[in-house]
């Protein structure tokens, strides 16, 4: 990769770090939880995002960070009050901000008037000058000339140098006052010229003892106004010449000096500065840059962190799952050999599978990561949310920490967008009904993560009005989606709004009524081996509890057989495993059947008719059932031949191999190297779905 | 023996840039990423310039400079400043501090380089 667009990358990958902590400094100001270190922080993310876009060239960035940094500025100096309106303008700005370098990316364009309408709001609180001067100054910058690094615009200055200090060294010698010249008549003369400020250097002053009075020691520098003429300043000089040698430099500094180098410098470095300070050419440099090409990269940064490329972390994930098929492999290889388990070879394996295993364990947590990246959108989601709805609502969130594959961090934003969206548009109320509930008028929407057996576990909640019951129930038998008299507990009419179709928003919202419901982001989770439940209490809020395996590389899973065919079904779905006795088994029509258990009647469902590698199912008695968690708060019975045992398999995409297959949802290798398709539960489910809704008879 | 240059910037990115551009003019760069971590680095180091930014977390530009001018084998050694700010108050507070250069970001690799080869001839 060209080196420059390498450090665009990294610059890309800086600003929506620094772009994330602007927003949360700026929501902990507003929450009332900032001090100045946040003010300082928020102002330096903005500084800091500015400054790459300045070096890259993205002018309307760098237009608008310019002025939002002057607000922050002010703010960070105590001049601006952070009161509610002020942040909430900065957050807006942020979004802005954020729009800005998404257009940098490539990757979306800015909303012109509202850049610049918030660029006015802004202006207006710092009562700077006018948009359009404002820009000139910023955009004189733009240079479009583009150096052999592909810097571009380029900008660079030792303060003005036009008019930059005169710095003056005079090193008067013996000789020099043998003639009976003064130093002290050469600093009057300079002082006539402009106004000087004078140093002395007495470093190499011996010791008294040591002392010749005949000797010059002492040397000074002056520094003069950069106005004054340069030959104004070689004639003082004119004619006392080399009995005191004068070297003659624009100082780095601007209309005062910068601490002088001469100052500290023994004479030996100052003698070596001198010469190149005066318009050194540049051919010097050969000499410098031919001999250090040999030393060079001696002394590379360390730091506690490295950074990869997510690819060659995917490459060594697919390697480590090859790995773990390959161990087991082996030891089936070896016990089937007739080898003794207590023999050095079985045991050697039994050390290597514990090794293979720890070291998958340790490149998927390479790949974890926390779901601050999935987390920090939301709160612009949030707000966007809140002011189309016209409720007040505060985002809380926790967790964001929590570590999760990268695989699932990716798939993790849309449910919850959805379930944001949904807990504004459906579960908060306006806040004159929350008024009149006797409740704040700011509603709370919180959003957490926490790991929970092996798991990561999301909860949106809010503090809404709660799930209608009868209004849900009421629609579900209006839709035909249950019996008008179906016996539902509480949670079940709850879980009624993730069926298909369904939506109880009475006027369809720009929010959440685009006709994806809640069903959508229920199978979506699910794709994803994951489970979504709420919990409501009328009047209080609802929670909805989403629960994800922590990675999509590997799964532990059940391994069957049904119709031949070796099957994974993976474990989380699994409730129970069975035997049924005959007397259990209840047909149902002229095909189906269902299974009564624990008081229910939950439909059986035989994988191997239901993945079409047989036409009749077995008879349930002679199989095994796995009871599945299904939709909607039903449960089905799969019925499957046998089980061969639980393990841990790799994923392997089904899609990316072979081709979509439906009930499938990817396959696995075993250990004896055949190829087992891992079962997509609820899309076997699915296909019993008109069933299931009947099936809850007590 | 090739010179080493210690740059301090709290952004990746500007440590990247200014890693290319030096390192690839033959010099040795050792990188911080706050003042803090710059006085830190000073002693193993030993860097012949120190470019600095202003702005960072735990300890700014400024902090840096006056903690290392305090410093005896650092009195001497050239400190350019590299920011994106230029107003002549903070350029004042940034040569009180004991600041040899002021470089406005984003920089030109020519000029930086000139400006290092300067100071550190």
């Amino acid at each position: 990769m060209d080196p420059m667009d390498a450090i665009k990358q990294t610059y890309f990958q800086e600003c929506d770090e620094l772009l994330a902590s602007l927003e949360e400094g700026l929501l902990a100001l507003e929450a009332g939880e900032g001090d100045s270190d946040t003010i300082n922080a928020v102002f330096r993310a903005v500084h800091s995002v500015k400054g790459g876009a300045g070096a890259f060239g993205f002018e309307a960035m760098v237009e608008f960070a310019h002025v939002f940094e002057t607000s922050l500025d002010l703010m960070r100096s105590g001049k601006l009050d952070p009161d509610p309106d002020v942040l909430k303008l900065m957050l807006r700005a942020s979004d802005v901000l954020v729009d800005h370098v998404q257009a940098a990316k490539g990757e979306g364009v800015v909303d012109e008037g509202r850049s610049h309408a918030i660029l006015d709001e802004l202006a207006a609180l710092t009562n700077s000058e006018p948009l359009a001067s404002r820009a000139s100054a910023v955009g004189s910058s733009a240079d479009p000339a583009t150096d052999e690094w592909g810097f571009a615009p380029l900008k660079f200055e030792l303060d003005e140098p036009a008019t930059a200090t005169w710095r003056l060294v005079m090193r008067p010698t013996a000789a020099m006052y043998a003639k009976g010249h003064d130093a002290l008549l050469f600093l009057r003369e300079l002082s006539r010229l402009g106004e000087i400020s004078v140093t002395m250097d007495a470093s190499t002053l011996p010791a008294f003892a040591d002392l010749n009075p005949e000797n010059a020691y002492i040397c000074w520098s002056v520094e003069l106004p950069g106005t004054v003429d340069e030959t104004a300043i070689r004639d003082v000089f004119d004619f006392v010449g080399d009995d005191c040698p004068i070297e003659l430099s624009r100082a780095e500094g601007g209309s005062a000096p910068m601490i002088d180098l001469t100052d500290f410098l023994p004479p030996p470095a100052q003698q070596s500065i001198n010469e190149p300070e005066h318009g050194a050419p540049v051919v010097d440099d050969k000499a410098v840059v031919v001999p250090d090409k040999a030393t060079k990269g001696a002394a590379p940064s360390a730091g506690a962190t490295i950074r990869v490329d997510l690819e060659r972390v995917d490459r060594m994930i697919d390697l480590v799952g090859e790995l773990v098929i390959n161990q087991a492999m082996l030891a089936q290889r070896v016990t089937e050999s007739g080898v003794g388990r207590s023999s050095t070879i079985a045991m050697g394996l039994d050390e290597l599978e514990q090794l293979t295993r720890e070291i998958q364990d340790s490149v998927m947590a390479i790949r974890a990561q926390p779901v601050k990246s999935v987390f920090q959108r939301m709160p612009r989601l949030v707000r966007e949310a809140a002011s189309a709805t016209g409720k007040q609502v505060r985002l809380v969130m926790e967790g964001e920490g929590t570590e999760v594959d990268k695989t699932v961090i990716e798939r993790l934003s849309d449910p919850i967008t959805h379930m944001l969206r949904n807990a504004i548009d459906h579960g908060l109320e306006s806040p004159e009904e929350r008024a009149r509930a006797g409740k704040p008028e700011e509603g709370t929407v919180r959003l957490a993560a926490l790991h929970r057996s092996g798991r990561i576990i999301i909860e949106v909640s809010d503090d809404g009005k709660g799930i209608n019951r009868p209004k849900v129930r009421e629609i579900a038998v209006a839709k035909g989606l249950i019996a008008a008299d179906a016996p539902l507990t509480d949670d079940e009419i709850d879980n009624l709004i993730f069926l298909p179709g369904f939506s109880t928003a009475s006027a369809i919202s720009n929010l959440s009524g685009r006709g994806v419901g809640m069903d959508v982001v229920k199978r979506s989770i699910q794709a994803l081996g994951g489970r979504i439940v709420i919990a409501s209490q009328p009047g209080k809020g609802s929670v909805f509890t989403l629960s994800l395996p922590l990675t999509l590389a590997v799964l532990d899973g059940m391994v069957i057989t049904a119709g031949e065919q070796t099957l994974v079904a993976p474990l989380t779905a699994i409730v129970e495993t069975l035997r049924p006795k005959p007397e259990e088994v209840r047909p149902l029509g002229p095909t189906g059947a269902v299974l009564a258990t624990r008081g229910m009647h939950v439909p059986l469902i035989d994988i191997g008719v239901a993945l079409g590698l047989r036409t009749t199912p077995i008879d349930p008695t002679t199989g095994v059932i796995l009871l599945v968690d299904g939709e909607g708060g039903g449960r089905a019975a799969l019925v499957a031949d046998e089980i061969q045992g639980q393990r841990q398999v790799v994923i392997k995409s089904l899609e990316a191999n072979y081709q979509r297959v439906e009930g499938v949802a990817a396959a696995t290798i075993l250990g004896d190297g055949r190829v087992a398709l891992i079962l997509d539960v609820d899309a076997v489910f699915d296909k019993r779905l008109g069933e299931r809704q009947l099936a809850k008879a007590s | 023996m090739s010179k080493t240059i210690l740059t301090i910037d709290d952004s990746r990115m500007m440590r990247e840039m200014l890693l290319m551009v030096l390192q690839g003019a033959g010099f040795n760069v050792v990188q911080a990423e706050d003042g803090q971590q710059g006085l830190d680095k000073l002693a193993e180091a030993k860097p012949d310039v120190i470019i600095t930014d202003i702005n960072m977390p735990v300890m700014d530009g400024y902090g840096f400079i006056e903690g290392a001018r305090k410093d005896q084998r650092h009195r001497a050694t050239p400190i350019l400043v590299l920011s994106t700010e230029s107003s002549p108050e903070k350029k004042q507070r940034a040569r009180e501090a004991g600041a040899t250069g002021w470089i406005v970001k984003p920089f030109q690799a020519d000029t930086l380089l000139d400006v290092v080869r300067r100071v550190s001839a």
